[in-house]
């Protein structure tokens, strides 16, 4: 089983981020399961949301404590939400930030993960620039599948029409895919670096 | 054809198939994407034909289920915590006059203190109204137990609450295969009332009872409700023939072969116990779960079949009788009247408190050697509980304990479950 945490704001599309994610896995065959954290939904609350990947089908209906990967939409929360609780030391973590983690300070914190797997994104950068609106949820989604390939980018894509119908859709399957671009890009430069 | 959709939208496509004549519904909170759903495919035009009502309040909303169900009509409606209370007194109703309505209730707990989560305190405030109660899994349950319920409701005359949890289940996208309609229509006849108002043949229902046959005509309701536990089992059958897949019936049983202890529980909770138990069994405990599918009627006679060779059984309950405590370990207690079982009370998930694998696995390990309680409410914070304690026992005016309470604690937006 693959879990997955997805922290952000009301408003941010947190929740609808998770059910595409697991519409991209069922769409690949294997058993997933979405569901929200059940707050009260108020916009820029923090909200969370997870999603569970597997090849069985899955029981379990507890909230997702030790997720194998975090997707984080909104920054600011990394100092308020204890984003990281639980996370696997095999983990994987996507930032929304157009900094750096050491920008961010999280360096020494996260200094026990592997840091190939520990990565940021600009995803309302993206989002601006194909959507002109910032909703960074189906882009992270694009870079999850390039950090991760626990899904392809195409299932990403199709997730993502089938959701957004339309010129929307395809406005955010350009971004997730920009997304994807970008972090197989610093995939590649860590593989660059392990080899030298 | 499984998808991979939300539970709420999966019951919503499964009533529609069931053709309902008339649905009608609060719209505000405590609602859910059920009536959403189902109001946009009448507007639609493709759930026709099909009265869309929009009441005044919840109230409304079963008083008119009963104005049409006793014209003749297929009637529907859905509702959660507070908004099954204020429609109570017609609950009642409904079920004194054996009025078929199906109703879905997505479990949530009822205030005060206000709290919008999952637990089963609304289910249990029904418990005596007199509607058959069903327990649904999963979603496909919580789908299927739809189709279940209308066939059962009109073949005997009683309505039928299909209880799922709130948020856990309704909120929750996973692969769902919606009852096909043709599979749904050889499944369900239209409905054929035993009773209807209709101008050309007029009678009177809701008559007066004094005390001259008040007992008489409850009694036939009890009567009504066992004949359900005859027709739940064979209808399980025929619709696990018709569909291809088990859903419904009275009780589920889970690894209780040569299980000393087993977990008793209604709703989603069993898939985490499901995934607790096969982790204890991995280290060598003999335990198991029974599922309460149905619990009105309560299938005493399953339960005490299903429980005969255990030494322990762990009621695991979202719900209490506050100065009592669980209703269903109440109830578990009385179906098997045996001095010699160590019956142990768990109330867990009060208002969306998350249940976790870790948490019903200590509750085992306990129980297994001896170290359960009778009563044990899962993962109570006892500092906060004796700081209010000591708070009213120092001074007159301690003010309400669920601000106190909360103060307390402090900021809690940081906890993940």
């Amino acid at each position: 089983m693959f879990q997955i945490r997805f922290h952000g704001r009301g408003g941010q599309g947190v929740v609808t981020a998770a059910e595409m994610l697991s519409v991209a896995a069922f769409d690949e065959g294997k058993f997933s399961q979405a569901f929200p954290s059940f707050g009260s939904e108020r916009t820029g609350a923090p909200v969370v949301s997870f999603c569970r990947i597997d090849d069985r089908p899955i029981r379990s209906r507890e909230p997702v404590i030790n997720p194998d990967a975090l997707i984080i939409q909104d920054v600011t929360l990394i100092h308020q939400v204890e984003v990281f609780a639980g996370l696997s030391s095999e983990g994987y973590v996507l930032i929304n930030t157009s900094k750096s983690l050491d920008e961010l300070g999280l360096g020494d914190y996260l200094s026990t993960f592997h840091r190939e797997r520990l990565l940021t994104c600009p995803a309302t950068e993206l989002a601006l620039e194909h959507l002109g609106r910032p909703l960074p949820n189906a882009v992270l989604l694009g870079g999850f599948a390039a950090l991760t390939s626990q899904v392809t980018l195409a299932s990403i894509a199709t997730a993502i029409r089938e959701r957004f119908i339309g010129a929307t859709g395809e406005r955010n399957v350009a971004a997730a895919t920009a997304a994807y671009q970008l972090v197989m890009k610093a995939e590649q430069e860590f593989d660059r670096a392990a080899t030298n | 054809m499984l998808r991979q959709i939300e539970g709420s939208k999966a019951v919503a496509e499964t009533v529609a198939r069931c053709r309902p004549e008339v649905v009608c519904a609060y719209p505000i909170s405590p609602q859910t994407h059920i009536i959403e759903a189902i109001g946009v495919m009448v507007k639609a035009g493709t759930l026709t034909p099909c009265e869309f009502i929009n009441v005044e309040s919840e109230f409304a909303a079963m008083s008119v289920s009963i104005g049409a169900s006793a014209a003749g009509a297929r009637a529907y409606t859905a509702t959660a915590s507070q908004g099954l209370l204020f429609m109570m007194e017609a609950v009642y109703n409904a079920a004194g006059l054996g009025l078929p309505i199906v109703m879905t209730l997505a479990n949530r707990a009822i205030g005060a203190p206000i709290n919008i989560w999952n637990d089963h305190s609304d289910a249990m405030a029904a418990r005596d109204a007199g509607w058959i109660q069903l327990f649904a899994e999963t979603n496909q349950e919580a789908a299927d137990l739809h189709v279940l319920a209308f066939r059962l409701a009109e073949e005997l005359s009683v309505p039928v609450m299909v209880c799922m949890d709130g948020f856990i289940l309704t909120h929750a996208v996973e692969g769902i295969d919606v009852p096909e309609q043709r599979d749904v229509d050889a499944f369900l006849p239209s409905y054929e009332p035993r009773q209807v108002l209709d101008p050309a043949h007029p009678i009177s229902i809701g008559a007066m009872v004094g005390p001259e046959a008040f007992t008489e005509v409850r009694y036939l309701s009890h009567l009504r409700q066992l004949d359900a536990l005859e027709l739940i089992p064979a209808l399980a059958s025929q619709f696990a023939s018709a569909f291809g897949r088990p859903s419904g019936g009275l009780i589920h049983s889970y690894e209780t072969d040569d299980a000393t202890t087993i977990v008793v529980a209604l709703g989603s909770v069993l898939g985490t116990i499901k995934d607790a138990v096969d982790q204890r069994r991995a280290l060598g405990d003999q335990v198991g779960v029974v599922g309460i599918t149905t619990f009105r009627p309560f299938p005493f006679d399953e339960v005490r079949r299903a429980l005969a060779n255990a030494q322990r059984v762990v009621v695991i309950e979202k719900a209490f009788s506050v100065g009592y405590g669980g209703v269903l370990a109440a109830d578990v207690a009385s179906a098997t009247h045996d001095a010699s079982l160590c019956l142990h009370s768990v109330v867990a998930g009060l208002g969306g408190r998350a249940i976790t694998q870790h948490g019903i696995e200590t509750i085992l390990d306990d129980a297994v050697r001896g170290h359960l309680g009778s009563v044990t409410f899962l993962d109570l914070d006892l500092d906060i509980v004796e700081a209010e304690r000591a708070r009213i026992g120092n001074e007159r005016r301690s003010g309400p304990s669920a601000e106190n309470v909360l103060s307390d604690l402090g900021a809690v937006a940081s906890r993940i479950g």
